[in-house]
């Protein structure tokens, strides 16, 4: 590799600041590109010819990493698994593809790099550079293209057509938006209902029967939805039932209750002897409330932490939640199981702008 | 109107002038003009640093993204009409869940290299987003945005937002219980906005919460929508790099007028293209090797259930946390309800600091009043200010996205989250001021160093004794060129304001917004360490006397 077409060492300094000129004697000033000092690949025959060798290799193995991967995926069954010190029992077929093309792009990689870094020029270019902007001919012509472009279009000429047509332009967008409205219903109440209502049936979700009263001792918790969202009809809509309606039901004993008297007398009230239903949803944006601490009656929030204190109607005691769980109503029916008074008597669930 | 035109001739008098080329070519070229389209792109330079990598590992990962979320895209299905499961994961086997769920389940267990896919379009994504936001971050402490590449900074900044948007939304369609408690998040977020927000929300999931139609629309924009923009912007952004040339650092022979580097065809390619391979390498490595995103052990997403410890992924995170320590501030007004408890954490507090750092070349343009074109990159140390306030940023930043793990870093360490909590909303405030003030004064410790370097020369390690017995170093005089390097930048000073007034009273021109910007100049420019050649002279000088 030769150095002679090498540029000579180009002047000036970094921003243009100092002329080109700046005095010889500046001692800090460019200078200039430094000399051109050649690798051993560029000296050594021997070397270029290891070099050579190396990057082959690097592709063979790049060829090796890809055939393996078409037998692994051909030979090593899906549900195979195999045990990894410092992974786990993990899927065979997986790691076995991930392993063969995996190392199969890295050889190809570096053996590109290798090349590039022992064999190809590594002889600095200079070229320059020019500023963005157009100059003064081609400013000039373009804009008298344009000029004469608008003129012959009498854009100005023709004030009537000029504005009907900027008018246009305003409504235009309308129908784009206009156009949307079936993306969904309007909200209308449906955020402050829930299928909770008089003589629903207190559901747990798991076994699909009736909670009663006596399944509930203090310390327990225990989930609950509306008897009405296993019906057929709400089959289609119960994953959405299920996001407003889903209450946690808990037992309290009364001198427990904190909060003023009237506070008390009301969340007594509308609990079965303690037995008392709070909406699962969180207050703050939705989540699920889920850890319940049986000494403190608190119940946290995984998502932000909100907590809530139950004893206390559900009042938040920290975290980003601004309101109290909503209390449900419920009493018992003649049968011994729990149903609920009516709905929610607030909307559940995130705030929004209409609540108030 | 006429015009005559020449007839089109096959330019036989041309022949015996013209180069040799393959028939292919020449085919191509006579259709598409391809040698004087590509002849001046063909040995374009390209200036070398480990940092000008950044861009490309995103510019790659996202290839990869393409190309598997293609392979995806031929099994999943994005429908949420509930199906019970029986597939090869037998823990789930007759349980009820929607049909994309099933078909990630089905992607991960029984379609061959399905689960390979799946996680090399995660990993992929993770190291996209990762990459793309360091590659801002260097584009910023060196000064990159500056002009001529202010648009290309819009457009770099646009992609990045669009990369987190993406990320979300590709992240939500399996519809496993992580991902559908994201949504649930989200939708409680979108019902905050005041005034729209609760009609927002039904025209989004189409309904109540969930409903039936999100994840098919959500599809449509994780796979068509959001991809093209992305691939439209790279492409402009890439033509941008081309046009403008890349920046570099100073150096001996390299200034603002020039480029110095290897020509892209052969070495840039060699090496840009080898670069591509070892992305993903590393990437099917990972996919090979470590889960990610494991849906089946989280199961299908159900409104009531939710699993303690559930963390979003990384890029999310400073939502997470910001919306964690924000105080239960929330207001009813006229019957109505305005929850600054959701709307400041999760779109005021990023609005601020997304608008912030978009707009930061335009506010430094101001300050500076500097219209000259900037080729050289600035190190970060010379703008001591404009690097304080990018690690203030990182750090608020980084306390938000900390303040996400709350619970993770409490029963890690055995904290209460309550304290914890409170902590991180002192930080939030504190943190960023504490960052900033060290960051100026390490950088200005670095300049003064620069200083000593230039004026004595580099420390060698060599210990010399005098003869009275005193122990000095022996400095090493600097090479022209790293003395170069070094003063190469130019120290931007305070804009200086005349008096208010001229000699015949008349005020100043530019009033107030003069006064501000002579302010904020002040502030930025005030603190600097210079390096004069008469200093230099004067110390040289000095040395002779020796
Ligand atoms: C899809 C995402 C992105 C891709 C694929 C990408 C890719 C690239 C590549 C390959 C380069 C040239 C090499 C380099 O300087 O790193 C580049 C340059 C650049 N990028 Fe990006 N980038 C992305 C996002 C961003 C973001 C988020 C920003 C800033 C907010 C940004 C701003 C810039 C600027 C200003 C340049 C020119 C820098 C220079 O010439 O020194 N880019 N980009
Ligand atoms: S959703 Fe419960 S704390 Fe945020």
């Amino acid at each position: 590799m030769s150095t002679d077409h090498l540029p000579e060492s180009v002047g000036g300094a970094g921003h243009g600041t100092l002329t080109k000129d700046a005095a010889a004697d500046d001692p800090f000033k460019d200078p200039g590109l430094p000399e051109y000092r050649p690798r051993v690949t560029d000296l050594d025959p021997k070397a270029a010819k290891r070099a050579e060798r190396q990057v082959a290799l690097l592709f063979l193995i790049s060829i090796a990493g890809l055939v393996g991967s078409l037998f692994c995926y051909t030979f090593i069954s899906n549900t195979a698994v195999v045990r990894v010190t410092g992974l786990g029992t993990v899927n065979a077929n997986n790691l076995a593809l991930g392993l063969c093309l995996g190392f199969a792009f890295l050889a190809m990689g570096s053996g590109a790099i290798h090349w590039a870094r022992t064999l190809m020029t590594d002889v600095d270019l200079v070229q320059y550079r020019h500023e963005m902007k157009s100059d003064p001919e081609a400013t000039a012509e373009a804009v008298s293209e344009w000029k004469q472009g608008v003129a012959d279009s009498g854009f100005t000429k023709y004030p009537l057509i000029r504005r009907s047509l900027l008018t246009a332009m305003l409504v235009l967008p309308l129908p784009a938006v206009w156009l949307l409205r079936d993306l969904g219903p309007m909200p209308k109440d449906r955020l402050r209902h829930t299928l909770w209502a008089k003589d629903q049936k207190l559901i747990n979700p798991n076994t699909k029967q009736p909670l009663r009263a006596e399944d509930i001792t203090v310390g327990t918790l225990a989930l609950a939805n509306p008897e009405q969202i296993y019906s057929p009809e709400q089959k289609e809509e119960f994953v959405d039932q299920l996001a407003k309606a889903a209450v946690l039901v808990v037992r309290l004993p009364q001198n427990a209750l904190k909060g003023s008297e009237e506070q008390k007398k009301q969340q007594w009230d509308w609990s079965v002897d303690g037995i008392m239903a709070f909406s699962k949803i969180c207050t703050h944006v939705g989540c699920p409330v889920a850890l319940y601490e049986q000494q403190t009656h608190h119940m946290l929030c995984p998502c932000h932490q909100s907590t809530f204190d139950l004893s206390d109607n559900g009042r938040v005691i920290f975290g980003p939640a601004a309101r109290s769980l909503p209390q449900l109503p419920i009493t018992v029916n003649a049968n011994g199981e729990l149903v609920a008074v009516s709905d929610f008597r607030q909307p559940v669930g995130p705030s929004f702008w209409e609540r108030g | 109107m006429s015009a005559t035109t020449a007839p089109l001739t096959g330019d036989k008098d041309n022949e015996a002038t013209e180069t040799k080329t393959d028939p292919v070519s020449r085919w191509a070229d006579e259709r598409l003009g391809l040698y004087k389209g590509t002849k001046s792109l063909i040995r374009k330079v390209f200036p070398d640093h480990w940092s000008f990598l950044l861009g490309e590992i995103a510019l790659f990962s996202f290839i990869l993204i393409l190309l598997s979320g293609v392979f995806l895209t031929l099994w999943f299905k994005p429908s949420m009409t509930e199906v019970e499961y029986h597939g090869s994961y037998y823990p789930l086997n007759g349980v009820s869940m929607s049909e994309a769920f099933a078909s990630t389940l089905n992607i991960s267990f029984d379609v061959r290299a399905g689960l390979l896919m799946r996680q090399v379009h995660h990993w992929a994504a993770l190291i996209f987003i990762m990459a793309i936001m360091v590659h801002s971050l260097r584009i910023f402490f060196t000064g990159a945005f500056r002009k001529p590449r202010e648009i290309n900074w819009l457009i770099g900044f646009t992609l990045m937002i669009l990369g987190l948007l993406e990320g979300f939304a590709g992240y939500s369609l399996p519809d496993d219980l992580l991902s559908g408690t994201g949504l649930r998040i989200a939708s409680g977020v979108v019902l905050a906005i005041p005034i729209v927000g609760t009609y927002l929300s039904y025209f989004l999931f189409g309904g109540d919460f969930p409903g039936h139609d999100f994840i098919p629309r959500l599809f449509t924009i994780h796979v068509l929508l959001v991809p093209a923009l992305i691939v439209g912007l790279v492409t402009a952004h890439l033509i941008l790099v081309f046009v403008q040339k890349h920046t570099q650092w100073a150096g001996p022979g390299k200034t603002n007028e020039n480029v110095v580097g290897l020509p892209f065809m052969p070495v840039y390619m060699a090496k840009a293209g080898g670069f591509m391979f070892v992305i993903f390498g590393v990437v099917f490595l990972l996919a090979g090797l470590v889960q990610i995103n494991p849906i089946w052990v989280y199961g299908p997403y159900t409104p009531d259930q939710i699993s303690a410890g559930s963390q979003p992924d990384w890029y999310i995170g400073f939502l997470e946390g910001s919306l964690r320590m924000m105080p239960n501030w929330e207001w009813n007004l006229w019957g109505h309800t305005i929850s600054f408890n959701v709307l400041i954490p999760s779109l005021v507090v990023p609005g601020i600091l997304f608008t912030g750092y978009a707009l930061w070349p335009f506010f430094e343009q101001w300050v500076t009043g500097d219209k000259r074109e900037h080729h050289i990159l600035d190190r970060p140390r010379n703008r001591p200010t404009r690097t304080a306030i990018g690690v203030a940023g990182i750090t608020f930043y980084g306390v938000l996205w900390l303040g996400g793990g709350n619970d993770l870093i409490a029963t890690h360490f055995h904290l209460s989250v309550e304290a914890l909590t409170w902590t991180f909303r002192v930080l939030v405030f504190v943190g960023p001021v504490i960052a900033f003030w060290c960051t100026k004064r390490i950088a200005l410790g670095l300049q003064r160093r620069d200083k000593d370097k230039i004026l004595h020369g580099r420390e060698t390690g060599i210990i010399k004794v005098s003869l009275d017995g005193e122990f000095s170093e022996v400095h090493e005089p600097l090479s022209a060129g790293e003395r170069y390097r070094l003063t190469a930048h130019e120290v931007q000073k305070p804009l200086e304001l005349g008096p208010a007034t001229d000699e015949n009273g008349v005020p100043r021109p530019g009033g107030r917004g003069l006064r501000l910007r002579a302010k904020a100049s002040k502030a930025m420019f005030s603190d600097h360490v210079e390096t004069t050649v008469e200093e230099y002279k004067e110390l040289e000088a000095g040395h002779g006397h020796h």
